[in-house]
């Protein structure tokens, strides 16, 4: 490609199965791992909901999907991933290994978060005889608010990057452009150009991220 | 509401090694009391104050509040009962992310107080604690007495009988600390709540317990009425404690002999305010010069004491000491200084 119009409509694309990818995965994620978060969490703490077969079990599991190289774990899943979306290639079709990616990582986020959370503001919900729901809702969820923000920002991040190896089952994306054309046809424009959109989409996604972290904390 | 604690222990397992934590101990609270537990970190008075609402299992033995037997109760009645046992933090457990106002609601929340009520408890909650005018400020935008307060009022929004303290005073300034005290004892007296307050400190101890237990090594070693354990304390630990409040010390260049002798008295209740020391310097030929004295009040009963150093004759000094004796309400103490 010699100039940025004939790159342009490709580019748009790219984009725009970028986003489709993210949102999808980032809704997944945060769908499944928040509940997996906290699942986590309440099932080790031992003034919650110990029980350290079920958070043993847990945590089995999402340490297996978090060890899978990527790429493995999207042929892994194929099969799998056809039968749900009914397809077997495009950017819905990678978005179901993006989103099973994504779900172990952020439930361990949200582990972490909880995990800065003050043990005795836990005690105290305790002594105050509150049921495990509500200090979930009104202790746990707010306090780790911002961190979970935080969270949401890194797995948008990671999903991002994941998407680039989306390109081995045709999900598309900007990532995808920037191998395809760039690396793989020495298409230096093309590698220049999308690298600058990738890292312009991730420093607005950083910053629209810590924007929002940030504001609930002036209250 | 009474407290009962018949032979708990809390021993603990860490990497195939025991700690004993709380040895078998028995413990009982009056109803309207309010009952001080003093000892150093790391004697077990967290760990014995964690019991009675069962924030820690004990390994055995058993806790009964009022009538009921908390160490039998299934998880969800456990949980409803808790809600009438309010308890107070050293780092107030705020939640931070929220408001003072949401602070006490999420505990009238926990016992489903019916809804239409809620703000009229909580505006009359932080009217009985000071701070009506802060309701909808952050709770991690207020001071730390504030944020006590706060905690007071969340652990008597359901209307407990019995307050459990967690060293409450401990990360707070010596002014604040004494409001934060008063307001426990004018609590403890409009309410008629049952106050255990544990403490390293036994300044707040002296103000505001009917009863102490000072604890060592997992063991209450000694107990009893607080000016008794003030006026007599007979273990080594406890005089330590007693002491620190006088913080008498011996002059270093002051040699004692039989001529010339270190005397302290303490004068108990009534005879504390009075005038003792004319009455010596007029009976007897010695000299008498004062080297350290104080009044404290404990529950706002006098305890006086007075060290001096007398010289003269050692029979006058023998004279002087057995009249000290003889007298009422006067004794010598031997551990300080």
């Amino acid at each position: 490609m010699d100039n940025f119009s004939q790159l342009w409509p490709l580019l748009y694309r790219a984009l725009l199965e970028t986003a489709l990818m993210v949102s999808i995965s980032i809704f997944f994620a945060v769908l499944i791992g928040l509940p997996l978060g906290i699942l986590l969490y309440i099932t080790q703490h031992p003034l919650l909901f110990k029980i350290k077969p079920l958070n043993a079990t847990l945590g089995w599991i999402v340490n297996i999907i978090r060890s899978f190289p990527f790429i493995i774990l999207i042929v892994a899943i194929m099969p799998f991933a056809t039968w749900l979306v009914n397809a077997s290639h495009g950017p819905v079709f990678a978005s179901v290994a993006l989103s099973i990616a994504a779900v172990p990582l952020f439930a361990r986020l949200v582990e972490s978060s909880f995990n800065g959370v003050k043990d005795g503001v836990i005690e105290a919900s305790i002594a105050g005889g509150a049921p495990i729901y509500l200090i979930v809702t009104d202790v746990l969820l707010p306090e780790a608010k911002k961190s979970i923000t935080q969270a949401i920002t890194l797995t948008i991040i990671s999903i991002i990057a994941f998407s680039a190896t989306a390109g081995v089952v045709g999900g598309g994306g900007v990532g995808d452009l920037a191998i395809r054309y760039g690396y793989y046809r020495y298409d230096t424009l093309t590698m220049i150009i999308t690298v600058i959109v990738l890292v312009i989409i991730v420093q607005i996604v950083q910053w629209a991220g810590d924007f929002i972290s940030n504001r609930g904390e002036e209250k | 509401m009474s407290i009962q604690l018949d032979n708990v222990s809390k021993t603990y397992y860490l990497k195939g090694r025991t700690v004993e934590a709380l040895k078998p101990t028995s413990l009982s609270v009056q109803t309207g009391e309010i009952y001080g537990l003093i000892g150093y970190s790391g004697a077990g008075k967290s760990t014995l104050l964690r019991l009675i609402n069962l924030l820690e299992q004990p390994s055995s033995g058993t806790v009964t509040v009022g009538d009921d037997n908390l160490t039998e109760m299934s998880a969800k009645d456990l949980r409803i009962r808790r809600q009438k046992i309010g308890m107070i933090f050293q780092q107030f457990n705020l939640i931070e992310s929220k408001t003072v106002y949401e602070n006490i609601e999420f505990v009238l929340k926990a016992s489903k107080y019916d809804k239409k009520d809620v703000p009229a408890r909580i505006e009359e909650l932080l009217n009985l604690v000071g701070l009506n005018d802060k309701s909808n400020i952050s709770a991690s935008n207020l001071s730390g007495g504030q944020k006590q307060r706060v905690g007071i009022a969340r652990a008597l929004a359901n209307n407990p009988d019995i307050l459990l303290c967690d060293e409450a005073t401990s990360a707070l300034d010596p002014d604040t600390t004494k409001s934060i005290l008063n307001l426990l004892k004018s609590i403890n007296k409009s309410l008629g709540l049952t106050i255990v307050i544990i403490t390293h400190e036994m300044e707040v101890i002296k103000e505001i317990a009917d009863r102490v237990g000072v604890m060592s090594a997992g063991e209450i070693v000694e107990s009893g009425e607080t000016y008794e354990l003030f006026s007599h304390p007979k273990a080594e630990i406890t005089k330590d404690f007693v002491q620190e409040i006088y913080n008498f010390e011996v002059p270093e260049q002051i040699t004692e002999s039989s001529e010339n002798q270190i005397i302290t008295i303490q004068f108990l209740s009534e005879n504390a305010e009075e005038n003792y020391l004319n009455q010596l310097y007029r009976d007897f030929d010695l000299d008498i010069s004062i080297l350290n004295g104080r009044i404290e009040y404990i529950k706002d009963q006098p305890l006086g004491f007075l060290m001096f150093q007398v010289s003269g004759e050692t029979e006058e000094i023998s004279r002087l000491k057995t009249h000290i004796d003889e007298t009422n309400g006067i004794e010598r103490v031997g551990y300080i200084g």
